[in-house]
């Protein structure tokens, strides 16, 4: 059976098929859809993590107890995760493990745009490389096999191009594989990585290293396409298909297995080229490893390190390189269109991190941030974040600025899931170390920017079973934060006054603004559109400067002032009521005077009433 | 109609206007009529209401790149009109722009910092690329077969009318990707899409 599948849904049926039986992950672009699509197969047990170092070891602890698992991840969560990453190369597993890093080039949802094949060169551990979903699922696969055969956990390395192009594949059936009862071994000389287990480890991790090596030279993961020999491209991933696209009569070598590096392989192809070329995204990490071999290639010098390839990237770069290239590189006529409007993502209209914003934006205050949609309160009018770098970092960023003597009290803001994820060791420190900043938990209910996936403050599951719901208020306690005060989002009058007592204390504390993700169902069949009244609207703007995408400039413009009214996009409007609120003429009608009382009611979210 | 052997697609617009589901659609209809086909897509940030792009590509023999080069495109799919000047660079010379006639105004406008351009300025881009732009009202079109949310679906039928495949290829397809009880809103919506367009 022949299905179109995207990357992500083919590595979930490649792992499925597998026999995999413990999954484990924590969202991040574009790696989300694989553990999602996986935990609708049966007989698999499929979990969010907390964070991506948490999901390599729940999966390494499954594959120690004989059972085949897999951790997925964005290609910064293998940062967050490397530490296990490398013990996990050191042990090694009873039954298969595979780890997914999504790279992201171009940063299309991400920070930086690393290579993470360096990873694996860097612990020791082969790293597989798909071009299409077909090959997502035929190497996942074969990743599982690999990691039983020579005992090593796999690298799967994929691209946004890969993870979210959707291409032809031909399904199959699943192999149970389980390798023997699960029972946790006990063999502390390869699983307990004391020091002198660990010297024992390292010259067998590089043993199968150069093992693995060997067999890249012979896999049929990598392979020679003989045409023109007057060139010859080493290539890998989806720059495969850029190179097929427009070298079409050029030999290929196709890596799909690049570390450890098939030196033989490329030395008998360089061979039969007159040139060779190597066209890989972001790092020069093959072309090196050609150089090492002593062999003379062109590939950084003629395709670019940063950003990523795409055909006409490719035919350009190739055409100047003086390459055949398949047809010259189209001439796109200049539209002459400088000034369009830019479309930035920014905060949805009803966005319950709006109002935090607008207060942080009034107060000018220095603002630590995080990973996540509220990232976005850096857009302007807002323009109220002045630091972001990774996961969990706001806390510990505005605690270390705050120790240099700024003179002023310095706030992070970050998100429920971040929270989770890496913000309580942050949050401990802060407390332990008596830090004065102001943390502010913007508490959404949700991990929104992945698209809505459940986490530890949610009391729901992957499989959206009940759980266990980690509350916010106690667990900041608990972490020794005495000054913690709760208060719905949306509130913007309540919203200042617990800010203003909180910063009056002097002593560390913890803001949580609560109210779910406006796009979530149950929140939109709450959604009620407000109305501007023409004749109360002065003009004056101050709506404007909120940034909601559905407060537009009328056509009309006030008698007096000659600026333009208000207008709000019915369509858009979820009737947060946040303009309402900073509107200083009482223009904005409110959901009480648009609908009856019990329908304008907003859905229902618990905001402890408690103050401090 | 355009009858040829491959056929390169870009769909643009705003973030939750529901251009990935038509590129799905698009895709598979592309596979199911024997073409080998491939679609690339983002997401995540850029949805936030940002810009959005997809590509959607096939050809009687192989497709390799997922992602369709600029001045590449027979068809370029815009579910909103600035967005269609955005991405007009993608179309090819001598192919074809088919835009929602739908404003999305941008924060940046909305701000008072930029200005929405006027409707002469695709039709320049459209002089300059030798390109014809065929204008569908989608919303308004959607609303009368039953929903706004079925722009995309109008949007649909729109392009089926350039591609040389049977209207029952695409319900084939359609009917597969969208629920039951939105059946006949569906099926009204496309066909009032390639109606706009034949007419």
């Amino acid at each position: 059976m022949r299905r179109i599948l995207s990357g992500n849904e083919a590595i979930a049926r490649g792992a499925w098929e597998a026999g995999v039986e413990i999954a484990a992950a924590y969202p991040g672009t574009p790696s989300t859809e694989i553990l999602e699509e996986l935990s609708r197969f049966p007989h698999v047990y499929c979990e969010w993590s907390t964070n991506e170092k948490v999901a390599v070891d729940v999966a390494a602890g499954a594959a120690y107890a004989g059972r085949r698992a897999l951790a997925t991840m964005k290609h910064v969560g293998l940062n967050v995760a490397a530490d296990s990453f490398f013990y996990l190369a050191s042990t090694g597993a009873d039954a298969g493990i595979v780890i997914v890093s999504a790279d992201d080039p171009a940063m299309h949802s991400s920070q930086n745009e690393q290579d993470n094949r360096r990873y694996a060169q860097f612990a020791r551990v082969p790293c597989l490389e798909p071009s299409d979903s077909q090959e997502c699922k035929d190497f996942t696969v074969k990743a599982f096999d690999l990691s039983e055969e020579f005992d090593t956990p796999v690298l799967l390395r994929t691209t946004t191009r890969i993870n979210h192009s959707s291409t032809p594949v031909e399904l199959g059936e699943r192999r149970e594989t389980r390798v023997r009862p699960a029972k946790f071994p006990h063999n502390p000389e390869k699983y307990v990585m004391v020091p002198a287990h660990a010297r024992k480890r390292h010259p067998v991790v590089e043993e199968r290293f150069l093992a693995l090596a060997f067999r890249a030279e012979t896999s049929a993961i990598n392979r020679i396409e003989w045409r023109d020999r007057a060139l010859g491209v080493i290539t890998s991933g989806v720059a495969y298909q850029y190179v097929r696209e427009v070298l079409p009569a050029a030999s290929v070598l196709k890596l799909g297995m690049a570390v450890p590096f098939p030196g033989g392989l490329v030395r008998r192809f360089a061979a039969g080229c007159s040139r060779l070329i190597v066209v890989e995204e972001l790092d020069p990490v093959i072309e090196e490893q050609v150089r090492l071999l002593g062999l003379t290639c062109e590939g950084k010098a003629i395709f670019p390190l940063c950003g990523e390839l795409d055909p006409t990237v490719v035919r350009g770069a190739a055409s100047e390189a003086g390459l055949a290239v398949d047809r010259a590189p189209i001439c796109v006529p200049d539209l002459d269109e400088p000034s369009l409007p830019n479309r930035p993502p920014i905060l949805c209209a009803g966005c319950p991190h709006r109002g935090v914003f607008q207060l942080l934006a009034k107060k000018r205050v220095s603002v630590a941030g995080d990973i996540g949609c509220y990232t976005l309160g850096l857009q302007p009018p807002l323009a109220a974040i002045h630091s972001c770098g990774c996961m969990g970092a706001g806390i510990g960023v505005a605690h270390g600025a705050a120790t240099a003597g700024i003179g002023e009290r310095m706030v992070a803001v970050i998100g429920d899931s971040t929270f989770y994820h890496s913000g309580l060791p942050a949050l401990a420190n802060v407390a332990y170390n008596h830090s004065d900043i102001l943390t502010i938990v913007l508490d959404n209910r949700i991990t929104a920017m992945t698209g809505h996936q459940q986490n530890p403050g949610t009391g729901l599951t992957l499989g959206m079973n009940p759980s266990q719901q980690i509350e916010l208020e106690p667990l900041c306690r608990a972490l020794g934060i005495h000054h913690v005060t709760t208060v719905d989002a949306y509130d913007i009058k309540k919203l200042e006054a617990a800010y203003k007592a909180l910063m009056a204390t002097n002593e560390p504390a913890v803001l949580i603004a609560r109210r779910p993700c406006a796009l979530l169902p149950e929140v939109r069949a709450h959604w009620v559109a407000l109305e501007v009244v023409e004749e109360t609207c002065t003009g004056c703007g101050v709506c404007f400067r909120i940034g909601c995408p559905a407060i537009l400039r009328s056509g009309k413009v006030d008698t007096k002032s000659g600026k333009p009214l208000a207008l709000i996009d019915a369509a858009m409007c979820t009737g947060c009521e946040v303009c309402a609120q900073v509107c200083p003429h009482d223009a904005i009608l409110t959901r009480d005077q648009i609908v009856p009382a019990e329908q304008g009611q907003h859905h229902a979210c618990s905001v402890p009433a408690e103050v401090d | 109609m355009l009858t040829q052997d491959s056929y390169n697609f870009v769909l643009a617009g705003v973030g939750g206007q529901g251009t990935l589901l038509a590129s799905n659609i698009l895709a598979e209809v592309g596979l199911a009529a024997g073409f080998d086909a491939k679609k690339s897509e983002v997401h995540g940030m850029a949805q936030r209401g940002g810009s959005v792009i997809s590509h959607v590509r096939w050809n009687r023999a192989q497709v390799f790149s997922p992602i369709v080069g600029r001045g590449e495109a027979d068809v370029l799919l815009a579910f909103e009109r600035l967005e269609a000047l955005r991405f007009a660079q993608f179309t090819r010379r001598g192919g074809t722009i088919v835009v929602n006639e739908m404003e999305i105004v941008p924060v940046t406008v909305s701000s008072g910092s930029a200005v929405y351009p006027g409707g002469d300025h695709l039709e320049q881009a459209a002089a300059t690329l030798a390109a014809r732009v065929v204008q569908v009202p989608g919303e308004k079109l959607a609303i009368e077969a039953g929903t706004a949310k079925a722009a995309n679906v109008v949007l649909l039928g729109a392009i089926s009318t350039l591609l040389p495949l049977p209207e029952e290829a695409w319900w084939d397809c359609l009917k597969q990707r969208v629920p039951a009880k939105f059946l006949d809103i569906n099926r009204r919506a496309f066909s009032l899409g390639r109606n706009a367009v034949k007419a």
